[in-house]
């Protein structure tokens, strides 16, 4: 066999247990984005509740003048968390939450403020380290199938920033940048308030126009006591919310990323699989002539010395 | 005679919902029974109590271990809204006992808070104590 044959033979077998992997990687992806999809419905009606019991309490006046709802000006930093995965493999998933956290980042400082980052996975804080950028708290270790008590993790430790004082270090507002699920093809990057609530926002919920006017609650022990426990529950609940939506958005990304990966390998061994063949078909055509034009040769010889 | 649409959800997946009879929650100032016609209240639940559903079908009674959260009442409507949330039929005994006798014995805040989750945990499997 010809060297330029075995080379590219064994071309062929890497592509093609490469395509093997990434054709795995697909699958799995694809079977995790279900349940991950099935995960953010679950957790569907305890969001409802606790936004409709927010409302409620808020309708009735008594969050005002609650620290989680005011707006600070004491304090002039602004905490980022920003959702991305543990793992590759995922196309441009963590680049667009990166990209998103730096523009985010660039107009808070426009507006005089500074950011302080949170990040959550591994990928988001090798990014940080390697630009030995400076960041507040990192969380890693879940990106893929986060479960609540990492939520808690989180909200704890934001709410408690949020409710420090200037002087300590208190954080202003909190933004969260992760990768909302919009459907099995498009997954985009987006940007919230968390802290300080907007209650505008909350009273033209349109769960609520639907539902008409909300009851007129008696609160047990009382209004206050109630929203003091309510709200750190209400933001433990939006970052589970958006852990879950990032985790499926990721799964869909990979598999997305997987899938033209593996198409992509299947074409190189196409392409190769014809330069094999043309070189095989050459090296045959090379011995035939080889052997015809030593046959005449020695015909000729024998011929000439009769 | 009315019946109450009972949810018991945690933020990761809803526990049990249908139709019932009664529910039983305890606040912070005492257990509250639920009937139906009940005014509108939005309560907080114990950390570590024990929320008792009577089904509209006349089964068994459903008792589950609650930790944090709160519960709403609105036109018979009831949404129990548990930040961690067992049910009785799920519990493992003998994980649950060995767990109340790790913790009854230690002292501080956060101990009473695991002995009073450990307690409701063995109370919602039926367990007296």
């Amino acid at each position: 066999m010809g060297a330029q044959l075995r080379t590219i033979r064994r071309r062929i077998a890497t592509t093609r247990s490469m395509a093997k992997i990434t054709r795995a990687q697909e699958l799995i992806a694809s079977s995790r984005i279900v349940k991950a999809q099935q995960r953010v419905r679950e957790s569907g009606p305890y969001a409802r509740q606790i936004t409709r019991a927010i409302s409620a309490l808020v309708s009735h006046n008594v969050g005002v003048g609650h620290p989680l709802l005011t707006e600070r000006s004491d304090s002039k930093r602004a905490a980022v968390l920003i959702i991305t995965s543990d793992r590759g493999f995922a196309g441009g998933y963590n680049a667009n939450v990166i990209r998103e956290a730096e523009g985010l980042m660039t107009m808070l400082r426009e507006q005089g403020k500074e950011p302080v980052p949170y990040i959550v996975g591994r990928k988001g804080v090798g990014w940080y380290r390697f630009r030995e950028r400076e960041f507040a708290e990192e969380w890693t270790g879940f990106s893929d199938n986060p479960r609540f008590e990492n939520a808690e993790a989180i909200g704890r430790t934001l709410v408690r920033e949020f409710e420090k004082p200037a002087d300590e270090g208190g954080v202003a507002e909190i933004h969260v940048v992760y990768t909302e699920f919009v459907s099995m093809l498009t997954q985009t990057a987006q940007v919230r308030r968390l802290l300080p609530l907007e209650i505008e926002e909350s009273e033209q919920a349109p769960e609520e126009q639907t539902q008409g006017v909300l009851p007129a609650y008696e609160f047990e022990p009382s209004a206050e006591a109630v929203l003091d426990a309510l709200l750190p529950n209400y933001i433990e609940s939006r970052i589970w919310h958006m852990l879950l939506q990032a985790a499926a958005s990721e799964h869909a990304q990979r598999r997305r990323a997987m899938k033209s990966a593996t198409d992509n390998a299947n074409d190189v061994i196409e392409n190769l699989t014809r330069v094999a063949n043309q070189a095989r078909q050459a090296e045959i055509t090379q011995e035939i002539s080889e052997i015809v034009g030593g046959a005449n040769a020695l015909a000729e010889s024998s011929a000439g010395s009769e | 005679m009315a019946k109450l649409h009972v949810e018991l959800v945690s933020p990761e997946r809803e526990i049990w919902a249908g139709e019932a009879d009664m529910v039983v929650a305890k606040t912070i100032e005492g257990e509250m029974g639920i009937m139906p016609g009940h005014a509108p209240v939005l309560g907080l639940l114990v950390d570590g109590s024990v929320v008792r559903i009577k089904p509209a079908d006349e089964s068994e009674t459903i008792s589950a271990m609650v930790s944090g959260g709160f519960f709403s009442v609105a036109s018979d409507e009831v949404s129990v809204l548990a930040e961690y949330a067992e049910l009785g039929g799920e519990i493992d005994l003998e994980a649950a006992r060995a767990e109340y006798e790790r913790v009854s014995g230690l002292e501080g805040e956060e101990a009473a808070v695991a002995q009073r989750r450990a307690r409701a945990r063995l109370r919602a499997a039926g367990q007296e104590i």
